[in-house]
């Protein structure tokens, strides 16, 4: 696996080395003018570039950051990061065939995945079949996860540690979309391999379904030979906004194995709503997604595992300057605001009745400045006040984070 | 012009958001805090306390690394939130043993009850006919100080046939060392039985017993000391290594003693006469003092724990018809009060208290207090609406 990662980054190195030798040669791949954009475009409505007559166009983003955060006191000093580097590429095997990967490096190379990598064959507009690695459409970040597109420094946690974005998955779907004047309506329905056990048996204490990401061989085979289905409906209007609505479920537990009962069945189900939209005249974009997710958890483990967990974000943008700076032409300042909340474990306690936390509440202000549309400089400050199963008084974490992503 | 203008607000913008400390929170004044080492630890102890630390409340216990398959907790620190005392959600239950002869159930499982368990296994259930008691786990704070209290300060204070007629007797708990600990070299023993020191009862020895069993009983996990699979109960490999045993060990020895607060306030002040007067002192001993230890910071130190150490016997009404070692069903060691006040802190806001978190307050507390601290409850009772209130106020401020 590693030595095909090595030969496909050689061989990007070397595509891209003969761009820099004479870029005249790049061209920039088609876009989508079909109509309005919805988050599920995310994944081609990214800067790609082709080189020549080469059958596969090229593009990726990287993000790096320095932080200094502290905890109730405590610090860990000051923090470079190199979070992401992601390299994308795409083909067009024919007018309605199509071919996309995503690999991404977290954390230098700490963690390498292939995040996407799927061939889309349109048969209409409603109607295209995708196979291979997807994204599962839950919520709108998992699909439009890029960090150039983002003012904020880390990823929402409500997408990250409650929902498991980035999360794909081996599987096959379909997927459609209408247009109108103003209107655009769009489906998504996917079958992949999907979660395990992990998601109350680790390490984080919690119910956690990125605890399944740990499980490298959901590429290859499902944990408990049942697949998770994840359906999307989307409609946008172009004045209204996009709303978005989704959802994931299936088994996640080890029920069988060789013939022999281990345990029932037990299910997860996700629900998700999103919703992005750009104030008209003030030009304030509005970004939201808010989930649940629903666990079957077995009445005699741990309540330190919930059943329930709930939570989201909503992020506003506003442009405040959008005036050529350096001789960049199409620069703008942007003022940003998220707020975010996740509860990891909503019930309550049986010995007591009393509520049960578990829980995060975080807002970041931020100041961010795109010199172009795909590069963005960012300049965040975080709250957080968490805290813990009992609901003791909260741990109180903040800190400056100031980064750079972008697009290549 | 313009971009100048731009490149200062930026830069003032960086400045005054890096420049500012208050925009960062800061350290929680040190006397409400519980967790954290005792001064004067050497480097060399101070990263065997951060071992421990990492162990005792980072380390989640998972069915790939050990945990059950039956259990109470994932972790040390699910029951000692911020090293204090515990919630009724990880209450322990104890069952099987009604007098000193020795638990009748082990065979079934006793002493403790693993009421959870992993998916697709069964919790256990207490046996037909065993009695059982809750124990609501305890703070952590200041127990290094505790173990090494010496045999003779514990036994001096004891007064079993309570020659001073003040109605008060305490008695050390005494039981058989299990093979794998070693007796404190002051240790003062009985019939081949040894002065215990940790627990409800006073039924473990120090605080390496103390730390095995939690492992073994509330987690699930197995060790050199302790092989026995809670569940199958066949001795199995070591699901975690002496070593991290013993940092975790280092860990609670080295814990800082709770920092009383407000201790020269006028009501305080006169809540601790009242607390004195009142006879709670007679067995929630003020003062006590270390041993020797190669710890320096733990050698030879006068500390103020108001507990005694002892057993005492609290009445019928908390007498559960439980016990451990030689402690009759209805004695119970008794607990040290520095660090009440910041009890709700660790316990979701609220209180628990006494040996299974019945009482939710600390008047509550008291007036469950029977057997020996009838008299001391009843002269409570005595007292106005505002001594109460400095009497409580005192006991809050440790």
């Amino acid at each position: 696996m590693r030595q095909s990662l090595f030969i496909f980054i050689a061989l990007f190195i070397s595509y891209t080395g003969i761009a820099q030798i004479d870029p005249v040669l790049l061209r920039k791949t088609e876009k989508d003018t079909s109509g309005l954009l919805l988050n599920m475009d995310a994944v081609y409505n990214r800067p790609f570039l082709q080189l020549g007559k080469l059958p596969v166009a090229l593009g990726g983003y990287a993000e790096a950051n320095y932080q200094y955060l502290q905890e109730d006191g405590i610090t860990e000093g000051h923090q470079f990061q190199m979070r992401r580097l992601t390299l994308f590429v795409s083909s067009s095997i024919s007018k309605r065939i199509k071919f996309l990967s995503e690999i991404e490096f977290e954390d230098g190379t700490k963690e390498i995945n292939i995040e996407f990598a799927s061939v889309d064959f349109e048969f209409s507009p409603l109607l295209n079949m995708r196979g291979g690695i997807v994204m599962n459409p839950i919520g709108a970040f998992n699909q439009n996860h890029d960090g150039p597109k983002w003012e904020f420094i880390d990823r929402p946690i409500s997408s990250t540690q409650m929902l498991p974005a980035t999360w794909s998955n081996v599987g096959f779907g379909v997927f459609g979309k209408k247009s109108t004047k103003d209107w655009v309506y769009a489906y998504e329905a996917y079958f992949t391999n999907g979660f395990d056990d992990k998601i109350i048996d680790n390490a984080a204490n919690k119910t956690f379904l990125p605890a399944s990401k740990e499980n490298k061989d959901r590429f290859e085979e499902s944990f408990n030979g049942s697949s998770l289905f994840t359906g999307k409906v989307a409609i946008r209007n172009r004045k209204i906004g996009e709303l978005g609505l989704s959802y994931m479920g299936g088994i996640y537990n080890k029920y069988e194995e060789d013939g022999l009962v281990l345990d029932k069945k037990r299910k997860v189900n996700v629900y998700a709503i999103d919703f992005n939209t750009t104030l008209p005249k003030i030009n304030t974009y509005i970004n939201a997604e808010w989930a649940w997710v629903n666990v079957d958890v077995p009445e005699t483990y741990t309540e330190q595992f919930g059943k329930n967990q709930q939570g989201g974000f909503i992020d506003f943008v506003q442009p405040v300057f959008k005036k050529p700076v350096f001789g960049f032409e199409k620069s703008v300042i942007n003022a940003a605001l998220r707020f975010e909340y996740a509860d990891w474990n909503k019930g309550n306690f049986k010995s007591t009745g009393d509520n049960i936390s578990d829980e995060v509440f975080s807002i970041v202000p931020a100041i961010s400045w795109r010199p172009t549309a795909q590069t963005v400089i960012r300049l965040n400050y975080r709250y957080n006040w968490q805290k813990d199963i009992l609901g003791n008084p909260p741990a109180k974490l903040a800190g400056i984070q100031f980064g750079v992503s972008t697009y290549f | 012009m313009k971009k100048f203008k731009i490149i200062t607000a930026i830069v003032l913008v960086i400045t005054s958001v890096v420049a500012c400390e208050k925009i960062l929170p800061g350290t929680p004044p040190v006397d409400e805090l519980l967790d954290g080492p005792v001064e004067g630890l050497s480097f060399e102890q101070n990263r065997k306390f951060l071992a421990g630390d990492v162990a005792f409340n980072d380390e989640i216990f998972t069915s790939q690394n050990g945990l059950g398959s039956i259990f109470v907790a994932t972790s040390c620190g699910s029951c000692h939130a911020g090293d204090g005392k515990g919630h009724p959600f990880t209450t322990l239950t104890r069952f099987g043993q009604t007098d000193s002869t020795g638990n009748q159930y082990l065979h079934l499982g006793g002493p403790q009850l693993q009421n959870r368990a992993l998916p697709g296994y069964t919790p256990e259930q207490i046996p037909a006919g065993a009695t059982f008691s809750k124990f609501t786990p305890p703070a952590n704070t200041g127990l290094g100080f505790l173990e090494l209290v010496s045999d003779a300060d514990i036994l001096a204070m004891a007064d079993p046939n309570d020659g001073n007629g003040d109605g008060i007797s305490g008695v050390p708990n005494y039981e058989y060392l299990p093979s794998f600990l070693s007796p404190f070299s002051n240790a003062i023993p009985r019939n081949g039985k040894y002065i215990h020191r940790f627990g409800k009862k006073a039924a473990a020895y120090n605080l390496l017993h103390q730390t095995v069993n939690a492992y073994n009983q509330d987690i699930g996990i197995t060790s050199t000391f302790q092989p026995k699979d809670v569940y199958s109960g066949l001795n199995i490999d070591p699901e975690v290594s002496d070593q991290t045993i013993h940092n975790v060990v280092f860990y609670l020895q080295t814990l800082k003693v709770p920092v009383q607060r407000n201790q020269n306030d006028a009501e305080v002040i006169q809540g601790k006469n009242l607390f004195i007067q009142t006879g709670c002192e007679s067995c929630h001993k003020q003062t006590l003092k270390t041993g020797t230890s190669p710890i320096s910071s733990l050698s030879n130190k006068t500390f103020h724990p108001y507990t005694d150490l002892l057993l005492h016997d609290m009445g019928p009404a908390l007498d559960d018809g439980y016990t451990e070692g030689s402690a009759k069903t209805s004695e119970w060691r008794t607990p040290p009060l520095w660090g009440l006040g910041l009890s709700p802190n660790s316990q979701g806001g609220q209180y628990f208290l006494l040996h299974d978190g019945r009482a939710k307050s600390i008047e509550e507390a008291i007036l469950l207090h029977g057997g020996e601290g009838q008299q001391s409850k009843e002269r409570f009772q005595q007292l106005s609406v505002q001594e109460k209130n400095r009497l409580i106020k005192f006991l809050k401020s440790l």
